[in-house]
């Protein structure tokens, strides 16, 4: 049995642990972060501007994956059945898990027939959702990440910070120093080439030994029960060729219905992800095929929350998600706060939509908020995930969520008193002009004679405390107006 | 033309000179403007807050105080973007029949100041004179929202005597986005940073948009660090003319 790899014990998932503006304030103090998030996404953000550009259809491309993924969501039952029939037809494997745990408790049980105590996973963040190499570590296997970035995070015993680049908000002389702990190599340069090469090494034995392999999966095609999986290294076609076995965790939201359907999706995938025209690695592969690749092929189809937001009208749009992480890259709010402060893995835009839907609106309150509703997300989003309407319906069901509630019914909050007021006050032309002139009466103990309001009291502290506030005019508009007469 | 001027509870109560302006400017043009005044705000704040429902009388208000005015303006990019990209919802919302028919008849009839000018009114150059270097950020609402392209760039530089000059990272979010700037105020605050630099960086005299909401954040970054850039509405400059801006 090979030695487990250290990995620190944090709460992975999709469970925000705390709200995001308190972990935001503690990312905005480290500049480091700042400085290697900000550069890491204007350098991918510019990018993908680049090669969007090149392509005169590109909303149309945008149109159709739209419709293609909602084609398949709206007949998922349909599809997931079918998909289940071709990968069986094929020689596979298929299980069904409602949550984390019962994926986790399947894929455990698999390796443990297999007889190993260590699996080789190419990046999936399907996995990370459930907790998976946690799981596995409580039975005694060991899950060795294959995805350089993923390989970083593992073995700094940290956590992702981005879809596509897990290790963003870290720079070189600080995975340096990672492997040179972890990977006993001391006087390893800072020099990428000899970085790469150290992981290379490690990474090549582990693949060697490896006797199942796990992996996610960007798409599956319902029509072939084709799986497929999109990436750069090629560390993960390793994971999913040179195994015995392997196992594929997918969210049931992955199912395509037509294998025509992957000319458009890999088309949109890395260019909005990457960047790229094309990504180097696109796996395929049906089941299992004599004399090449895996022996037993199992996917696990993974629920955890998806059938719910399907359920919801407004929010079901976030499960078109094809995971490239455009959003993230022009999102003024990721690319100061990074991931971490989003608390789930799924940060950024799409996280701020998905994770509430995947753990409840009441575990995750602060996320929909998380947002200035500047709508660049949306604009750059290949599967036309509209984020702004979503979050305010989110915003929404936070809010009525917290008015069912009888416990905090019983204590309003001063934002809620302050909203119901004001529509309450706005609802008629004189609660609204009596209440401009209170405003006026009102503010004369702040703005104390000068031209501006330099101090707020309580909750809206946080506004004055880099921003003056006008003063009230003596004359409102209508006033005006009616002067004029 | 017969305008009636939906003015945004906001412009209404802290800055009621862009609602002259706007009145002054289309009356300069030879149009007639009415004010219906039992307007009162158009449900925006408690709409993006998470209080649609709250919005909802505020909603039926407003499609109520327009009715029977063939064209609406307001002098707010998230305002109008606000009645024409969530008044529908709202009506569904309330699942009401009578509210969504009479919000359908409503929403083609308002018009954001500038698309106002540069659509049905045809109009680049409205006459204006100021005399100052002016930088213009296109607000998210305006820009995103309610796709205002080029409009408010050529109606600036048909102004006579301006000294217009382009703002970098001008597409990027000022931070503002309502409640957001004080639930995640530090967040806020350093988008709002980055905004307040571009802007010194331009050396203007005056920072312009579609929209007082956003200025009003911009304008508080540069009152606090006395940085003797003002603020001013779009409307106010096209409501220039030679002896008003010589005072």
């Amino acid at each position: 049995m090979s030695a487990l790899p250290r990995v620190r014990v944090v709460a992975p998932g999709a469970m925000p642990q705390r709200p995001f503006p308190d972990a935001a304030r503690e990312a905005l103090g480290d500049s480091q972060l700042r400085r290697n998030i900000g550069h890491a996404t204007a350098t991918i953000r510019d990018k993908r501007a680049k090669v969007v550009a090149e392509l005169p259809d590109w909303e149309q491309l945008r149109d159709a994956g739209a419709a293609i993924k909602d084609r398949a969501l709206l007949s998922l039952d349909e599809q997931l059945v079918r998909l289940e029939e071709a990968v069986t037809g094929a020689g596979g494997t298929v299980h069904w898990a409602r949550d984390g745990g019962e994926a986790n408790e399947i894929v455990t049980a698999l390796v443990r027939n297999a007889g190993a105590h260590e699996v080789v996973k190419v990046k999936s963040i399907a996995t990370d959702e459930i907790g998976l190499n946690e799981a596995l570590q409580d039975a005694g296997i060991g899950a060795v990440e294959t995805d350089l970035a993923e390989l970083i995070i593992q073995l700094a015993g940290d956590v992702q910070s981005h879809i596509l680049v897990p290790a963003i908000h870290l720079n070189r002389a600080e995975i340096r120093d990672v492997f040179a702990r972890e990977l006993d190599a001391e006087d390893l340069p800072d020099e990428p080439a000899a970085l790469a090469e150290v992981a290379r090494r490690h990474l090549r034995r582990k693949f060697l030994e490896a006797r199942v392999g796990v992996s996610g999966a960007n798409f599956a095609v319902a029509e072939t029960g084709t799986v497929c999986v999109v990436e750069s290294e090629g560390n993960g076609r390793m994971c999913t060729t040179l195994p015995e076995v392997l196992i594929s965790v997918m969210g049931i939201e992955k199912v395509l219905a037509s294998f025509r359907d992957l000319e458009v999706m890999l088309a949109l995938l890395p260019r909005s992800s990457t960047g790229e025209r094309m990504n180097p690695y696109t796996s395929l592969w049906t089941g299992v095929t004599d004399d090449d690749g895996p022996r037993e092929f199992h996917l696990v189809l993974l629920d955890n929350g998806r059938t719910q937001a399907l359920s919801d009208k407004v929010g079901r749009q976030a499960l078109r998600c094809i995971r490239c992480s455009a959003c993230l890259n022009v999102c003024p709010v990721y690319s100061r706060t990074g991931g971490h402060a989003y608390g789930s893995v799924y940060p950024g835009p799409i996280g701020a939509i998905l994770t509430p839907q995947l753990v409840g609106v009441e575990n995750a309150s602060s996320l929909p908020f998380a947002s200035s509703l500047c709508g660049a997300c949306y604009e750059v989003c290949p599967v036309k995930i509209d984020i702004p309407s979503v979050l305010v319906d989110l915003r929404r069901q936070v809010v009525d969520e917290q008015r069912s509630r009888p416990g905090v019914g019983a204590k309003v909050s001063p934002e809620r008193r302050a909203m119901e007021g004001l529509a309450r006050a706005f609802s008629s032309r004189r609660g609204y002009e009596t209440l401009q002139r209170a405003g006026r009466l009102a503010q004369w103990p702040l703005a104390r004679g000068r031209g501006h309001i330099g101090a707020l009291p309580g909750p809206l502290a946080g506004w004055s405390s880099a921003r003056d506030l006008p003063v009230v005019p003596e004359q409102t508009f209508r006033e005006w107006w009616r002067s004029r007469r | 033309m017969r305008v009636a001027l939906l003015i945004a509870c906001f412009n209404d109560t802290l800055f009621p000179e862009t609602g002259r302006a706007t009145v002054g400017l289309l009356e300069r043009l030879g149009h007639q403007v009415d004010f219906p005044e039992e307007q009162t705000c158009c449900g925006q704040i408690h709409f993006n807050t998470g209080y649609a429902r709250d919005a909802l009388p505020l909603v039926r208000r407003m499609v109520d105080a327009f009715e029977g005015a063939d064209a609406v303006v307001c002098p707010s990019a998230s305002c109008t973007g606000m009645v024409r990209d969530h008044y529908r919802g709202l009506a569904e919302l309330a699942g009401d029949a009578g509210l969504r028919r009479e919000v359908d008849a409503f929403v083609p009839r308002v018009h954001e100041l500038t698309e106002l000018l540069t659509g049905p009114l045809g109009l680049q150059d409205v006459g204006a004179y100021y005399p100052h270097r002016v930088t213009y950020h296109p607000t998210c609402h305006g820009l995103r929202g309610l796709g205002l392209g080029d409009g408010p760039v050529r109606l600036l530089r048909s102004v006579r005597g301006i000294d217009f000059v382009e703002l970098e990272q001008a597409t990027e979010c000022c931070g503002f986005g309502g409640t957001f700037a004080v639930k995640n105020a530090d967040t806020s605050i350093a988008m709002l940073s980055a905004k307040v630099k571009a802007v010194l960086d331009t050396g203007a005299e005056v920072v312009t948009a579609a929209d007082n909401s956003c200025l009003m954040h911009i304008g508080g970054a540069l009152s606090r660090q006395r940085t003797g850039v003002r603020a001013v509405h779009l409307a106010e400059i096209l409501a220039a003319t030679e002896p008003q801006a010589a005072a």
